[in-house]
C-alpha cells in the first residue's frame, strides 16, 4: 500500500525510504521525490493553511488510485503544514516498484494530482499564492477525474 | 449545514466556519453561492467571482450543478496550491 500523512513536523526521508524496504528484495526501483520552499522576492516564511479531513481523504483516494494503476510495491506520500521556511521540504513522494518505469510515473502522477487536487492553500506573508496553469496541465495529462 | 471557508474566503467572510439552516429552493452549489452572496457585503466579496472559487460538498469537489441534498458539509476556497 501507500501510506500518507499530513503533518505539521518536517520528516526524514532517509527514514521513510528505509522504512519502504526494510526485508525486502523484490524493489528494484525506488523514486523520492522532495518538494521544496523555494524563495522567490525574498520570500520569509511560506504558511500552508488545509482542509484537513478532506486531505486526509483526498490523499488516500489518490494514493489507491496509483496503486491501482501501477505495479507497485509501496509508498509514502507526506504532506507538511504550517510555517515553512525557505529551503524547507513540504511533500514527500516515495513510491517503490520492481521496474523503474512503474515508479517514476506514479510518482510524477501523484506529484501533478497533489498540486491540483489536495487542499492546501499557500501564503507567501504578502498574499495568497496563485494555482498554475501548468499544473492544471500536467494534471489534464493523466485523464484525473 | 456546516459551512467552511479557506484561504481568502476566510478572510473576506470574516470567518472560517459557521453552521446554516438553508432555505428551501437552493437545491444546489449555484443555488448555495447565490444565497450565500446576499448574506452579507464580505460573503458578497469572497463570492464575487465564480470562476476565482471552488466548491466542496461533503470533500468531494463538486460542480455548479451538485447537487446538496443530505450534504453535511460544503467548503469554498480558492483554486487549491500544495504540493
Amino acid at each position: 500500500m501507500i501510506t500518507t500523512r499530513v503533518q505539521p513536523e518536517p520528516f526524514d526521508t532517509a527514514a521513510e525510504t528505509a522504512l519502504l524496504t526494510a526485508g525486502r528484495h523484490d524493489i528494484g526501483a525506488l523514486v523520492t521525490f522532495t518538494g521544496l520552499v523555494r524563495s522567490d522576492n525574498e520570500l520569509e516564511a511560506l504558511t500552508l493553511e488545509h482542509y484537513p479531513t478532506m486531505t486526509a481523504r483526498a490523499l488516500a483516494t489518490v494514493a489507491n488510485e496509483a496503486w491501482a494503476r501501477w505495479p507497485l510495491l509501496a509508498g509514502t506520500i507526506i504532506h507538511r503544514h504550517g510555517r515553512l521556511l525557505p529551503g524547507d521540504p513540504i511533500v514527500l513522494v516515495a513510491i517503490a516498484s520492481a521496474h523503474r518505469a512503474p515508479a517514476f510515473e506514479a510518482a510524477e502522477f501523484l506529484m501533478d494530482w497533489l498540486k491540483t487536487r489536495a487542499p492546501f492553500w499557500k501564503h507567501d506573508g504578502a498574499g495568497w499564492v496563485a494555482a498554475r496553469a501548468e499544473d492544471d496541465a500536467a494534471a489534464a495529462r493523466w485523464t484525473l477525474p | 449545514m456546516t459551512l467552511l471557508y479557506f484561504a481568502w474566503v476566510r478572510e473576506r467572510i470574516g470567518t472560517g466556519a459557521e453552521d446554516l439552516a438553508i432555505p428551501p429552493g437552493v437545491a444546489t452549489v449555484a443555488d448555495l453561492l447565490a444565497w450565500l452572496a446576499t448574506r452579507s457585503p464580505g460573503h458578497a466579496a469572497a463570492l464575487a467571482d465564480r470562476t476565482a472559487i471552488r466548491v466542496a460538498v461533503d470533500e468531494e469537489f463538486a460542480a455548479p450543478d451538485t447537487a446538496l441534498a443530505g450534504a453535511r458539509e460544503v467548503a469554498i476556497f480558492p483554486p487549491v496550491t500544495g504540493g
